[in-house]
């Protein structure tokens, strides 16, 4: 897979400077900087338990980080407590975040799963809500499940319905949490090709992953967290193919 | 000698022993006379002596005293509920029933029934306002008028339901009816005239109206086959009127009247008063029951509806309270919850019913669903919260992604959620509630049961009445059990 270039001096969707944050009383963060531009998909990878889905967690404002600053597209998150819903209203339309288990309502059809934030988030009208999220479906492929409910889905359907949820507001950053982890290398590679096809539209997207075929195939940049710290970044290629830190040697190996 | 030989030696003597007390028993003095009252019913009657409580005292219980004297015997009491002295004496846990039962025609089909020893007068109690307006029952036509259940004012009432549209009120208790009457909750009262003087003496706020609305009589009961333990207390009955005892005792009681000279009079000049004539009448056939079993199976109904839209609605709030609300609130609902699970809902009925009733003076239908409801709301919330607590955290967290406030998660995603989770404990609450509203008969709703009770007092067995009532339970529980079961499979999560 070619055509990694598509960012140069693209503007900043995501900012991460000096991020610390515990689980409990343990560190899992000890200052993270990282950067995601618009147009670009960054693989955040590491082994189980480096502390991606922290990452991704404290960028959504779904867990508190003691120190630090995340700034997404000019909204800034502060050190301290996760602050109420109410002041996280534009950082909700700025960001989409895509869950491991995929996390759809299981009392909703698909396309109500889509439009439920656009309706009782962002008071669109139905119509239009209704819409947007046939446009997505169908860009997604999934346009003939619209009327099934999350337990009737296969693994890979759910989960271009979560993508789909997550876009339904237009984010400008999309988080994804191991995405490939239960999919096949066929499905991995359909995955891939949309989340360039999103990247392309302008957004960044921000992959937690500790697939290294995947990172290799469809990243532009990548950064490797180990010990609550980023060890290692830059493009896909150079990194992967030369790795100098230990840790990515051991993703490499594994 | 062994062991074992030792034991039989002693065993052999122990029976030996026996053997010769029970030879002695056979040679010792009659049995005791056991006779059936209601203490609940109170004074003049029976009630429990102030002086000590564990003895009774009353009328009664001086005739009965007088009957167990005269046969030679010692009187035992035996505690039983009013309305079931007639099917307990038949069934032997007695030899007489003797507190304040009414000569009435059913009871003599089924029992054998003593000579009356006191004539009554069934009057009307009013308020004082209301003195120069309600002489008769037909002045009471549309009002509500309110009686003991089980008796003959009550069937009396009944009688004149048809005609007047005067609705009658059952108590399960004497005292409440009067107390109903002085609160305005009622319109009269129709009951004996000795229940009704005492209440006046102790209570007041009312007035008796002079011109009685019929007579009635006081007798002994026994069981059907008894023939001739009641010819022995018949003639010891007629002796205590003729040697004045009788008199002595009712004027002991203040209940003796030149009504009951005259009436003791005519017993003794007619010698064919002799009780239990045994007319068979052949009954009300189940059928004739079966309308008031219906609309009784409604009036259920609708108390158990309303009472369980009323406890989901308070159940709801309660459990988003309790998972949501401060420490404060949280704290002030789990009180609420266990004051109301830990104290019997009957307990409740009363204090909201008769207890409030100098703050609020609600009426009977009101306080059932009431009662029931936000007794009911204490375990529907714990329900709730139960199944709020059972979402996953990651549903929730993906709807905060999506930008809904905490009161959208709740609406949209969490309450649907969970509320399929609590649907199958919740039906099995309100199947339960289908039969607890059988309680709120003790604030005077007559529902399923309590009609159930008086059809079967009225013709003298739970047979057929428990049959039926028990049909209805389930025709009522039943299809609802089902559609549970059908909105479960729909709603099914996985």
């Amino acid at each position: 897979m070619t055509g990694h270039s598509r960012v140069s001096n693209a503007p900043t969707a995501l900012a991460v400077r000096g991020l610390h944050a515990a689980r409990g009383t343990t560190p899992v963060l000890n200052g993270v900087d990282l950067e995601v531009a618009t147009g670009e998909i960054c693989a955040l990878m590491g082994v189980s338990g480096a502390g991606k889905s922290t990452v991704l967690r404290a960028i959504a404002a779904l867990q508190p980080f003691s120190s630090g600053t995340i700034v997404v597209d000019g909204f800034a998150l502060e050190p301290g407590p996760v602050p109420p819903e109410s002041r996280l209203k534009p950082l909700r339309r700025k960001v989409g975040f895509v869950f491991q288990a995929h996390s759809l309502f299981e009392h909703l059809t698909v396309m109500d799963n889509v439009t439920l934030a656009p309706v009782h988030a962002q008071r669109w009208t139905r119509e239009r809500a209704r819409e947007v999220a046939a446009g997505l479906l169908e860009t997604l492929g999934i346009a003939a499940r619209a009327a099934a409910y999350p337990r009737q889905l296969s693994g890979g359907e759910a989960q271009r319905v979560a993508i789909a949820r997550a876009l339904a507001l237009d984010p400008h950053l999309l988080l994804m949490d191991e995405p490939t982890s239960a999919l096949d290398p066929a499905r991995r590679g359909a995955l891939g090709e949309t989340l360039s096809a999103l990247a392309d539209q302008g957004r960044g997207l921000l992959i937690a992953t500790h697939d290294v075929d995947f990172a290799q195939d469809h990243a532009d940049r990548v950064a490797v967290l180990a010990d609550g710290v980023l060890v290692e970044h830059g493009p896909a290629r150079d990194v992967l193919a030369n790795p100098t830190h230990a840790a990515t040697k051991a993703l490499l190996e594994a | 000698m062994t062991t074992s030989l030792l034991r039989a030696t002693v065993l052999g003597s122990t029976l030996a022993v026996a053997a010769c007390s029970t030879t002695s028993a056979a040679q010792a003095p009659k049995p005791p006379l056991r006779w059936g009252g209601d203490a609940e019913g109170g004074a003049p009657f029976v009630e429990a002596d102030p002086a000590d409580p564990s003895r009774v005292r009353g009328f009664d219980v001086d005739v009965a005293d007088m009957i167990a004297r005269g046969l030679g015997r010692q009187p035992q009491f035996v505690q039983v509920a009013w309305a079931s002295i007639g099917q307990s004496v038949e069934r032997g846990d007695f030899d007489i029933g003797l507190s304040g039962i009414e000569d009435r025609p059913e009871l003599r089909e089924r029992q054998s029934l003593t000579i009356p020893y006191f004539e009554f007068r069934e009057v009307l109690a009013v308020r004082p306002a209301d003195r120069d307006r309600f002489h008769t029952l037909t002045d009471l036509a549309g009002r509500r008028v309110a009686t003991l259940g089980s008796t003959a004012s009550y069937e009396i009432l009944l009688g004149e339901q048809a005609r007047s549209k005067l609705t009658p009120i059952s108590y399960d208790d004497d005292v409440h009816p009067y107390t109903d009457l002085v609160a305005g909750r009622v319109d009269a009262v129709l009951l004996d005239h000795i229940i009704a003087e005492r209440r006046l003496r102790m209570l007041g706020g009312f007035v008796i109206q002079p011109t009685p609305v019929a007579t009635g009589h006081y007798v002994g009961v026994l069981a059907k086959g008894n023939a001739v333990l009641r010819d022995s207390v018949n003639a010891i009955l007629r002796d205590r009127m003729r040697d004045g005892s009788l008199e002595k005792t009712f004027r002991s009681w203040d209940v003796w009247d030149d009504a009951q000279a005259a009436y003791f009079e005519r017993v003794l000049a007619d010698t064919t008063v002799r009780g239990t004539p045994n007319v068979s009448k052949g009954g009300a056939s189940a059928l004739s029951y079966l309308p008031s079993l219906l609309r009784a199976a409604g009036i259920t109904l609708l108390i158990s509806c309303l009472s369980m839209a009323l406890a989901v609605a308070f159940g709801i709030g309660i459990a988003a309270g309790r998972v949501y609300g401060s420490s404060v609130v949280g704290g002030a609902l789990a009180v609420y919850v266990e004051v109301v699970r830990g104290t019997p809902v009957l307990l409740q009925l009363f204090v909201l019913y008769y207890g409030l009733s100098g703050v609020v003076r609600l009426p009977a239908f009101l306080a059932a669903v009431i009662g029931l409801g936000l007794n009911y709301a204490a375990y529907e919330s714990e329900i709730y919260r139960a199944a709020l607590e059972a979402i996953p955290r990651s549903q929730l967290e993906a709807a905060r992604t999506l930008g809904l406030s905490e009161a959208q998660i709740l609406r949209l995603v969490r309450g649907p959620q969970a509320l399929r989770l609590a649907l199958a404990p919740m039906t099995n609450d309100f199947v339960a509630l289908l039969k607890d509203s059988s309680l709120v008969s003790v604030i005077t709703v007559v529902e399923l049961t309590k009609q159930t009770a008086i059809y079967a007092a009225n013709i003298g067995s739970w047979v057929v009445p428990g049959i039926l009532c028990a049909l209805v339970y389930l025709s009522l529980s039943l299809p609802l059990s089902r559609f549970a079961r059908r909105l479960e499979r729909r709603w099914s999560l996985t």
